[in-house]
């Protein structure tokens, strides 16, 4: 049973990295702006099929 | 100066390539693409120039049109002071700057793709980052390579014109205050969770199988874990207790310090000195679910900002004449005496008298009016206007801070906190509260020491301060007030947080403004006096209307819907004046009785009059009033059902007889009202004991909107600018005010039902705990079950009777 100990150890550290991770990721503001990210994603699609079909006219 | 409308007639069905909107006046063509001015076209070609053509792909038409924009070179030239650069940029080195600059124009990806690829323009710029709610961007350059002003310059190049104004100069606010708290949740959530799994085995009997080993160092982990909560997620609590308490006073927050300091004190003791389990995982929770309540209650409108004083309305630049140079300066740097120019809607900086020019000044920002004032050489014009058609020369009198508006801001009432006065309802009962569980828990002590079991006593005295800790009363509050904030946002009332709604729940006394307010631009009443028009003039006029974009212009055109429309030749707009046009070699004219030269006497007084004349003869004329928006002697007769009304004009009381026979009796109306008056009118109202609500639109109801209990702002577009204020209201639904006043007091009603609710629960478990029966298990089931479910009685019964009145489309 002694092993329960290793466990809680293991389980506080892990549990205390995802705490440090969420601090983390609020001070470099990922949660400041949760809409723009969504938009810029696609932007990078669309240029690489730019290079390879030349100017998809719009109709 | 006089400039033809009409230059070419470009074929109806072709759409500018840039910002698709209808080529009308003209039609440019380049590279196969159609324009709709040189403007559009100019941003197309530096766009083709560096390949960024996608910007066209991304979305349709993603431009805005240009014909409007300013082409002056010098307007930015304020850019190249070294105090303003250092009061804009966010952060500067020897190599790189770092700026962010608010761009109402961003509405769609081809912005945000076009402006995070501003390096592809320019290589001075290292970055840029759009953040689309709140429609800013942030870009770091090189300022060696290209200065701010070229920057800016480059912006609206390609038709991206950041707006800075005054605020941004005066002060760079940072609100870090929200981030802390979700730090603080985060920790107490962390701590509540391991905590929960450490006290699990103590919840079965199973425990004892466990062996003592076990069960003490899941004791001491739980001290450890309690540590965070006590010591940084709890702060809030202690802060706001003590300084309650030096105030004399007990708020909500004095029993729930009390509490959390029981809780975490005798735990310590229970768990070293008798070897139990404590309660702290009770305190993790608690802790937790009372910092959801708290950061439930704060919701935030990015794009709307409720502390807008006049700065943040007032340009950073003018343009100062010294002899035949034209200087731009910081307005800050404006003096007395000074000669500035004013051009095509810019803003008046500050009281001045006209020494040139013809001036129209449009006051809607400060009055609500649109219909510009025209002013004569030499006449006082005061700032905040915005000047309508060709630059005015002007001689500054008084400093910008100090004119007959801004000087509004320099009284006390903007000075102190505007929290005076209204209780909330949880602050209230709190002291009785408080008072009633010491006085039970003593009581218990005392029995239980007169039979002389010590030791229980004082277990009795504990368990009843940590089973009343008032954690679910504490959440009633902040959930049925977040809710309710919801509820209006969505119904397009927004306010700036949820105090506002106890607050408003207890207004007694309602304070209109006129123009702007009750009536709006769009509703005007037209009505034409005169010899009666022939199809044909009515033609003509609609004809000459329908090329101008003066309001007046506007308020006959829209009259005369239906009408068929000549198309004339030689349409001239004199600003300030009229219309003139030729039709059949006939002089038509439409305007001021001064432009018609017209010798009419016995005219209606109260609103705007436009005359007619054919070849110098006057045949009649327009009287266009300010109308009421909709429904408003609907919502003023039942707002006074309970509360008296009031209203407070800026204009003459010519409308008077008009408002009374609308309104009734139950109207005190009050006219010819400064700024200022409006302003003292309400602290009268308030040391008179009446708890004020004002609802206004314009800078001029800055001061009455600041002295009210609460002020709210109301705007035909939230995004705009209004003045600082408690709530901001869209005006399409200024007819469900008295809806949402009756909202407000039912969601204090709510609060009071389940105060009920978690009064029940208090007295099961003072039953168990004078008794000293309570045990942690105990304390773990019953405060969450309390706490959740007074939660989901609030927001079940917040959201179901805001269904019910039609306030929201749907329950959940």
């Amino acid at each position: 049973m002694e092993v329960i100990f290793v466990l809680i150890a293991i389980s506080l550290i892990l549990a205390g990295s995802f705490l440090f991770l969420f601090f983390r990721a609020m001070k470099d503001g990922q949660f400041e702006d949760s809409h723009t990210p969504a938009i810029r994603i696609l932007f990078e699609n669309q240029q690489s099929k730019k290079k390879k079909i030349p100017t998809p006219k719009s109709k | 100066m006089s400039k033809p409308l009409h230059t070419k007639q470009a074929t109806q069905t072709s759409t500018c390539y840039h910002c698709g909107e209808p080529c009308k006046d003209e039609l440019l063509h380049f590279e196969e693409k159609e324009f709709c001015c040189t403007g559009c076209k100019l941003v197309y070609e530096v766009l083709s120039e560096n390949d960024l053509c996608n910007y066209y792909d991304i979305a349709e038409k993603p431009g805005s049109s240009q014909k409007d924009a300013s082409k002056r070179d010098n307007r930015f030239d304020y850019l190249d002071d070294a105090d303003i650069i250092r009061k804009l940029v966010d952060f500067q080195n020897e190599e790189e700057s770092h700026i962010t600059f608010t761009i109402p124009l961003i509405h769609c990806a081809s912005c945000i793709w076009l402006l995070e690829n501003l390096h592809k323009l320019d290589s001075g710029v290292i970055s840029g980052r759009v953040d689309f709610i709140k429609k800013k961007v942030q870009i770091k350059f090189r300022q060696n390579n290209i200065s701010l002003r070229d920057l800016v310059i480059l912006l609206s190049k390609i038709g991206y014109e950041p707006s800075i104004n005054l605020a941004d100069v005066e002060k760079k606010a940072v609100s870090k205050t929200d981030k802390k708290l979700i730090y603080k949740l985060a920790v107490a959530g962390f701590c509540f969770g391991n905590m929960m799994l450490f006290s699990l085995p103590e919840y079965f009997a199973e425990a004892e199988l466990l062996g003592n080993g076990f069960k003490k160092t899941f004791n001491y982990l739980n001290v450890l874990l309690a540590l965070p909560v006590f010591f940084y997620a709890a702060t809030d609590y202690y802060r706001s207790a003590w300084i309650s308490l030096r105030n004399k006073a007990v708020n909500m927050d004095v029993p729930i310090a009390i509490g959390i300091v029981t809780l975490f004190s005798y735990s310590l003791y229970d768990i070293f000195a008798l070897g139990n389990e404590g309660y702290m995982d009770t305190l993790g929770g608690l802790l937790f679910f009372l910092l959801i309540g708290k950061y439930y209650q704060q919701k935030t409108y990015d794009t709307l900002s409720f502390d807008r004083d006049y700065k943040s309305y007032f340009p950073v630049a003018v343009t100062k004449l010294v002899g035949e140079r034209e200087d731009v300066i910081p307005l800050v740097k404006l003096n007395v005496g000074d000669v500035i120019k004013v051009r095509n809607e810019e803003l008046i900086p500050s009281d001045s008298i006209l020494l040139e020019g013809d001036a129209a000044i449009d006051y809607s920002f400060v009055t609500g009016e649109e219909v510009p004032v025209i002013k004569k050489r030499g006449e006082l014009i005061y700032a905040g206007g915005r000047q309508k058609g060709r630059a005015i020369t002007l001689a500054v009198q008084k400093s910008p801070s100090q004119g007959y508006l801004t000087d509004l801001w320099n009284n006390d009432a903007f000075e102190k906190e505007k929290s005076k006065g209204l209780e909330s309802l949880a602050n209230r009962i709190s002291g009785k509260f408080t008072l009633t569980v010491l006085g039970i828990a003593f009581a218990a002590l005392a029995f239980w020491v007169y039979q002389g079991q010590i030791s229980l006593g004082v277990l009795a005295f504990t368990s009843v301060l940590i089973i009343t800790c008032p954690c679910a009363l504490a959440m009633s509050t902040p959930f049925t007030l977040g809710n309710t904030l919801r509820v209006m946002g969505q119904g397009k009332f927004y306010l700036k947080n949820a105090h506002v709604i106890e607050k408003l729940a207890k207004t007694d006394t309602v304070v209109f403004d006129k123009t702007g307010t009750l009536t709006a631009p769009a509703k005007a009443k037209v009505q034409y006096f005169g010899e009666l028009l022939s199809e044909e003039s009515q033609a003509i006029i609609k004809g000459m209307v329908s090329q101008s974009t003066h309001a007046l212009s506007n308020r006959i055109n829209s009259y005369l819907a239906g009408v068929k429309t000549f198309s004339l030749d030689q349409i001239e707009e004199i600003q300030g004046k009229g219309l003139k046009a030729f039709y059949k070699g006939q002089e038509v004219k439409l305007g001021s009785a001064e432009f018609v030269a017209s010798s009419l006497s016995d005219l209606p007084e109260g609103g705007n009059l436009v005359f007619f004349s054919v070849e110098g003869n006057v045949l009649g004329y327009f009287f266009i009033q300010s109308g009421l928006r909709e429904n408003v002697a609907e919502i003023v007769s039942e707002i006074s059902r309970d509360r008296s009304v009031h209203l407070l004009s800026g204009d003459q009381d010519h409308e008077r007889n008009y408002l009374k026979k609308l309104f009734g009796d139950v109207l005190e109306m009050n006219f010819n009202q400064s700024p200022k008056d409006k302003l003292t009118y309400l602290k009268n109202l308030n040391d008179n004991g009446s708890k004020t609500l004002m609802v206004g639109d314009g800078l001029n109801d800055a001061g009455a909107l600041q002295e009210s209990h609460v002020g709210i702002a109301i705007t035909d577009k939230v995004t705009n600018f209004s003045p600082a204020s408690d709530g901001i209201m869209d005006a399409s639904v200024i007819n469900r005010l008295p809806a949402f006043l009756k909202f407000a007091k039912t969601s204090r009603k709510i609060i009071k039902a389940s105060f009920g609710l978690s009064f029940t629960y208090n007295s099961v478990g003072v039953f168990f705990a004078v008794q000293g029966l309570v045990s942690p298990v105990f304390c773990a089931i019953l405060m969450p079950i309390s706490s959740i479910s007074v939660v989901i009685f609030t927001t079940l019964t917040t959201n179901y009777l805001a269904y019910k009145r039609g306030l929201k489309d749907k329950i959940l």
